[in-house]
């Protein structure tokens, strides 16, 4: 059976100021890719994939630069795991990533260094994979791999925080039948610059959880892509930013359907709070003709909390055979819904107390992936205490 | 012993035309209706004749604009009260459409309404005890509790979700807006069931209905027929029976202008 659904509550997917060009649903065109970074010219900010971002501070990251300093990354994870920094030239460094933009792909050419974790065959972790990176003033490349071999099942939390301006590549795989939770948090100073590409391939049978917070930081501008190793796999991707005044968070969505049976469901979500703060979602999901039995659903909600606030969204949706299970997506921006508040005033909540539980429940929506208590109540503190400093 | 007396209510509607003219439209045009403790008024009209409009008015929807007429519980000025202070006055309103509250946990919403209409948390272990028990009598999953707020409900698992609220929250004066619509005849027999076990504690009701099927089950004191934004017959139970067979020409009421 075919279903399409095309649900575009409160209408604009753009909301804000108009843009030129096409802000509407399209067909995402096929992804030019490469490791050469002069394959991709310096973005202007016309090209479709930076349209939307604030080029200017990102200008030193467009060519080759000298590292300011290294960071190293802590971590703690149970003793079945295995963690390495190996040199850049390992094979593992650049086996599921293939390059979309310049400073990915410049990214990959210049970094010396990646963080390797290994999760071992038949292994489930009781407590999870928790690496800690913390930036340093000062340009820096990044990568990380995450290799979840077959039937293993873990979660690892990248959890990003200080000050930085970093250009990073992480690579997952998702070994067959593995069940993998991947994390992470971009809980940065203020000022930071996080550039990076998140890309996933799922195996057969394998089932990814994605889950990204953007909370601090200045510019945070994610790609997360996710391509299928086999068929029965299955991904959940799964965002939320909290924007202020003065962040550009963005997040770029890529899912290449190429293999039959597996499914993609995305939800993300962004609040936004202050009168210059920023989100842009793109969610591009392309099912190719041998992807049969498909099944994929995107939804992205923005929820303004105050004037002047921004947020884009774009989903594509490219399908390229009838043979599919399911497909569809909604987007919705608007302000704080009144109808919410009434029902609960309703059942005698106080307008204050009903706010509050709405707008928790806003993020909660996302934040309950996390299974990790410390680390959820600790982004829930996080969120309320910037909701109170109000 | 409690009293809901609604007088002369006016009611008007922003509504907001083809070219974006906000003018306000008259909906309700002087409903008077008294409701005691222990009474079961059953409400019927045809489609757009105001029944929601007048429910909402009385709960405090935003949208609606009472302009003149009074709404008094037990003599207090209702319509002077905040949306919550009603419901703490001891007002409750079965929705025709509930609302989703995403990422808001059932369990969670119902503990937060108790508390703020019982004035303090009810004590945990007699509190799980009690939404155990009403939901058992509602045939609800113990697996809803976790779930969002209507989120994902089906039609009858949101009318039922709705009567759980007033079973806990024990209303002086329930106002229930087309619960019967989109119930099956077991989701029905349910329902109604879990309205009667209320109407046991001496809860005045106000039923919106379309159809007689739930008056076999919850039986009225008085039937009204409301057309054109306000009452234009009063009843005994029989007048639904002679509803439902002659429809509602026979009360003066022309249901082609209803439609137009
Ligand atoms: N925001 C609005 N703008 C314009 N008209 C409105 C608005 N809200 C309600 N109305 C109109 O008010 C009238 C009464 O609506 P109401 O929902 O109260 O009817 P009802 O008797 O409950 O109908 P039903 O049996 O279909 O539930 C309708 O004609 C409706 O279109
Ligand atoms: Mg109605």
């Amino acid at each position: 059976m075919t279903a399409i659904d095309t649900n575009n509550q409160q209408a604009p997917h753009s909301h804000g100021l108009p843009v030129a060009g096409s802000t509407g649903s399209g067909s995402p065109p096929e992804r030019f890719t490469s490791r050469n970074p002069d394959d991709f010219a310096v973005p202007t900010g016309r090209e479709e994939e930076w349209r939307f971002t604030p080029l200017r501070k990102l200008r030193p990251m467009f060519n080759s630069f000298q590292v300011d300093s290294t960071i190293r990354p802590t971590w703690v994870a149970p003793a079945e795991v295995t963690i390495e920094v190996v040199a850049a030239d390992d094979a593992l460094i650049g086996s599921v990533l293939r390059p979309a933009d310049r400073v990915s792909a410049l990214a990959l050419a210049n970094v010396r260094h990646a963080l390797v974790v290994r999760i071992p065959a038949g292994i489930e972790l009781s407590e999870p994979v928790w690496v800690t990176i913390t930036g340093k003033p000062g340009l820096n490349y990044g990568h990380v791999v995450i290799d979840a071999a077959p039937n293993s099942k873990a979660t690892v939390i990248l959890d990003h925080v200080g000050s930085a301006s970093l250009a990073a590549n992480v690579e997952t795989i998702v070994g067959d039948g593995a069940n993998l939770t991947v994390v992470s948090v971009q809980d940065w100073d203020a000022d930071t610059i996080h550039l990076a590409a998140l890309a996933t391939r799922v195996n057969r049978d394998a089932k990814l959880t994605h889950v990204v917070i953007n909370l601090g930081g200045s510019i945070v501008r994610l790609t997360p892509t996710v391509e299928f190793g086999g068929p029965g796999a299955q991904a959940e991707l799964y965002g939320l930013s909290f924007a202020g005044d003065g962040q550009h968070q963005e997040s770029r969505l890529h899912v290449d359907h190429a293999v039959p049976n597996c499914s993609s469901n995305v939800v993300y979500k962004s609040a936004l709070d202050g009168e210059t703060a920023r989100t842009v979602w793109i969610g591009d999901v392309r099912i190719r003709p041998a992807a049969t039995g498909t099944s994929t659903y995107e939804l992205n909600r923005n929820l303004l909390l105050s004037d002047g606030a921004r947020a884009d969204s774009v989903p594509n949706l490219e399908i390229e055979t009838g043979e599919i299970a399911g497909a569809g997506h909604a987007s919705a921006t608007g302000r704080f819904d009144d109808l919410q508040l009434f029902y609960l005033q309703s059942r005698g909540i106080p307008e204050e107390d009903a706010r509050r539980l709405v707008v928790r429940g806003f993020f909660n929506d996302i934040l309950k992936y996390i299974k990790v208590e410390a680390l959820h109540d600790r982004l829930m503190d996080t969120i309320l205490t910037r909701l109170g400093a109000k | 012993m409690s009293t809901l007396e609604i007088r002369d209510l006016h009611v008007s509607v922003n509504a907001v035309g083809a070219d974006a003219s906000d003018t306000p439209t008259e909906i309700l045009k002087g409903v008077d209706l008294t409701v005691n403790s222990q009474e079961t008024h059953a409400i019927m009209g045809p489609n757009g004749s105001g029944k929601s409009t007048l429910a909402y008015s009385i709960a405090g929807h935003p949208k609606y604009t009472v302009t003149s007429g009074q709404v008094l519980l037990d003599g207090q000025d209702v319509l002077a009260m905040t949306v919550d202070e009603r419901a703490r006055a001891g007002l409750f309103l079965a929705m025709q459409y509930p609302v989703e509250v995403p990422g808001v946990s059932v369990s969670n919403f119902l503990r937060t309404a108790a508390t703020a209409v019982r004035g303090e948390a009810p004590k945990l272990r007699t509190w799980i005890k009690e939404v155990g028990d009403a939901m058992k009598d509602l045939e609800m999953d113990k697996a809803f509790a976790e779930r969002n707020v209507n989120e994902g409900f089906s039609g009858g698992e949101k009318k039922r979700h709705e009567i759980l609220q007033m079973a806990l929250l024990k209303p002086k004066i329930a106002i229930l807006d087309e619960t019967d619509s989109g119930l099956d005849v077991d989701a029905l027999r349910v329902v109604s069931q879990g309205v009667n076990k209320v109407r046991e504690t001496g809860v005045g009701t106000l039923l919106i209905t379309h159809y007689t099927r739930i008056l076999r089950y919850v039986h009225p004191d008085f039937v009204h027929v409301f057309f054109d934004g306000r009452i234009v017959q009063s009843g005994g139970a029989e007048l639904a029976d002679e509803l439902e067979t002659s429809g509602y020409a026979r009360f003066g009421v022309n249901e082609t202008a209803a439609a137009g």
